[in-house]
């Protein structure tokens, strides 16, 4: 019987891509996956410290079934990326009944850019140091194609909560909800939404279930389940250090916006038998209500001033303007 | 009940927000009938806060509070809020205020409204215009709780004096050990110069500029006028610049008095971050740039040239003003 602890340090060492691309391919090339019921009775077979020595001893084990056997023992790091359903910033906005509704005829919807980043992110910590990821957001049918696109970029399952998204405090209760449920270590939602800018959410979430909460994320080590990550403030930036499990505010620099990732093929075609699971929403007080939207007023042409004259600028900005 | 303020300071002096948060609390309290109350961390001097109509000051003195923790902060709010009895609590835009807000409405079951421009539209139902849609429509959204929270979106009302006769109090709140779960190691600012957040001018480039070695006169500029300099998204991808210079959609949001952008075209993931400022100015060759659509003031022309005369400009003006 192998050492449990030296086992898990094993499996650790040996956890790379390209590892487990090994074991996959030359181990069981046309053979099947286990389905999980095959896991789940060998999971009750044996205690986890065969199942350690086993991995040790053969490593001729399938890719998902170590997968599965590091996250009965919470070897592996679960991650849950909230996605919000957004549309994209070159969208008209309009809005129809009197003004109280967005209108989403002919609006093209994307992943929350602040929520892309986190996903990007998400992804690069499956590949480096192994994790699963879940996403889940709240919203009608009509935001699945959103979460089939970001299973498409490398989550492994989806959850959406069937409710309309009225209202923050709402939102972040049916997310805790999931948390709860789902027992993730880390949680990334973006900072702020592209469409009502809240930026209530991931906070409300933390609140909610008294999480350690860091916004304004731009970069995050993960070892064991102590956390170095850095925040964006204003004027600089700080080094923090806390412990999972983590709610994080993500922004841009958790990746760089040349490294997102967009859906290749091969990720399309398995994103389509991923498992998307719906739940109906629970309970909440709704605390806020959106009652009506207003266009800015249109704006007056720019002046324009010769390049000869810029004595006329300074004069605009100081007597026109009064801002110098 | 009276209205509760979070007056934010940094390194011991009150941040510009906090003077425009207290004449905002000051009017709403007016038409309220009610006074307001603010709370200070670990700030030495409150007596400014009188000039803009604050009544009561809670002042907290703690050391365990020296660096920044939202929980510990929110933490302080919540229990200034419980013993005023306030109904309303206002905090402001700047990200640390943006970071503990949502944990101060949880924790007080509050409804939380953030982004909010003007004064409320109604009190009775409470009703605030926020921004919505990255500034492309205003959101009229109701309040239905009891106590409320607002966030008051930056340089969206401004500073007016209205001096006051202030009581000052010192408040012990309870802090815990479990409030301080993110640990903060070290902080790394740029010292001696204007922050884009609290900053009334900034001062953006573009890649038109061409390279970082021509930031130079970008800067003279930012100095003689006071201002932060800033930055479009691909001068900080293409590492020209620091990173939290980059304003726009996904970079730090502007809200200046003026802004002036040299060499950015105006892609409309950058104006969507830069939108909320009052005057913008905008400087290119290229007169199709859809920057000119939403400028105010434009120069068509070349910057390598037009910046450095600008500067010489103001710097005489600056002289006699």
């Amino acid at each position: 019987m192998c050492d449990f602890r030296i086992a898990k340090i094993n499996i650790l060492n040996h956890l790379t891509p390209k590892f487990m691309f090994k074991i996959t391919r030359s181990v069981a090339p046309k053979r099947k996956l286990p389905k999980s019921s095959e896991v789940s009775r060998l999971r009750n077979r044996y205690n986890t410290e065969k199942y350690y020595a086993r991995i040790v001893n053969y490593s001729n084990y399938y890719y998902n079934f170590v997968q599965e056997i590091l996250k009965i023992n919470n070897l592996i790091m679960k991650i849950l990326v909230c996605i919000s359903h957004v549309p994209d910033t070159t969208s008209k906005i309009n809005f129809t009944n009197d003004d109280s509704q967005f209108d989403a005829n002919g609006v093209q919807f994307v992943i929350n850019p602040n929520d892309e980043y986190g996903l990007t992110r998400a992804v690069w910590f499956q590949e480096q140091q192994g994790a699963t990821i879940t996403v889940a957001n709240v919203g009608g049918p009509e935001t699945e194609p959103t979460l089939r696109k970001a299973l498409a970029i490398g989550a492994n399952d989806a959850i959406r909560v069937n409710a309309n998204p009225t209202d923050s405090f709402f939102v972040a209760k049916q997310l805790a909800e999931v948390i709860k449920n789902g027992a993730y270590d880390i949680i990334i939602a973006g900072k702020e939404s592209l469409d009502y800018n809240g930026g209530m959410v991931p906070g409300m979430i933390a609140g909610i279930l008294g999480y350690n909460f860091l916004n304004s994320c731009t970069d995050i080590a993960v070892e064991g389940t102590n956390v170095k990550a850095i925040r964006e403030i204003d004027g600089g930036r700080e080094t923090v250090s806390t412990t999972l499990p983590l709610i994080i505010g993500g922004q841009k620099g958790l990746v760089e916006e040349k490294d997102l990732r967009i859906p290749n093929m091969r990720g399309i075609m398995t994103a389509r038998t991923k498992t998307l699971t719906v739940v109906e929403p629970v309970e909440a007080s709704v605390n806020t209500k959106a009652v009506k939207f207003e266009k800015p007023a249109p704006k007056s042409a720019v002046k324009l001033v010769s390049a000869d004259n810029l004595d006329e600028l300074i004069n605009l900005l100081h007597n026109e303007a009064k801002v110098i | 009940m009276s209205i509760l303020i979070y007056a934010e300071s940094a390194e011991g002096k009150f941040r510009k927000v906090a003077f425009e948060l207290a004449s905002y609390a000051k009017k709403v309290a007016e038409s309220l009938g009610t006074t307001v109350t603010a709370v200070t961390i670990n700030t030495a001097d409150v007596s400014e806060l009188s000039k803009y109509g604050v009544d009561k000051v809670l002042k907290v003195t703690n050391d365990k509070l020296s660096g920044f923790s939202a929980k510990a902060y929110s933490d302080v709010i919540k229990q200034a809020a419980q013993k005023e009895g306030a109904k309303l609590i206002l905090l402001s835009s700047t990200t640390d205020s943006i970071y503990l807000s949502p944990l101060v409405a949880v924790s007080l079951e509050a409804g939380f409204a953030s982004n909010v421009v003007g004064l409320p539209v109604s009190t009775s139902p409470f009703q605030v215009r926020r921004n919505a849609f990255s500034t492309k429509a205003f959101n009229i959204t109701e309040i239905a709780t009891d106590v409320k929270v607002l966030g008051l979106a930056k340089n969206s009302y401004g500073v007016f004096e209205n001096a006051s006769t202030l009581t000052t109090e010192d408040f012990n709140p309870t802090i815990g050990e479990n409030d301080f779960g993110i640990k903060v190691e070290s902080v790394e600012k740029v010292s001696g110069k204007v922050s884009i957040a609290d900053a009334d001018i900034v001062v953006s480039g573009g890649r038109g500029l061409k390279g970082p070695e021509n930031w130079g006169m970008l800067e003279d500029l930012a100095e003689v006028l006071g201002a932060a300099t800033a930055c479009s998204k691909p001068v900080s991808d293409l590492d020209w610049r620091p990173h939290s210079e980059h304003v726009g959609q996904t970079g730090k949001p502007v809200a200046a008095n003026l802004y002036i952008a040299i060499g950015i075209s105006g892609a409309i993931q950058h104006i969507a971050g830069i939108n909320s400022s009052k005057v913008k100015v905008v400087i290119n060759t290229d007169p199709e740039a859809p920057f000119f659509k939403v400028a105010d003031y434009g120069i068509v022309g070349d910057a390598f040239d037009i910046v450095p005369k600008l500067t010489e400009k103001l710097k005489a003006f600056k002289a006699q003003h």
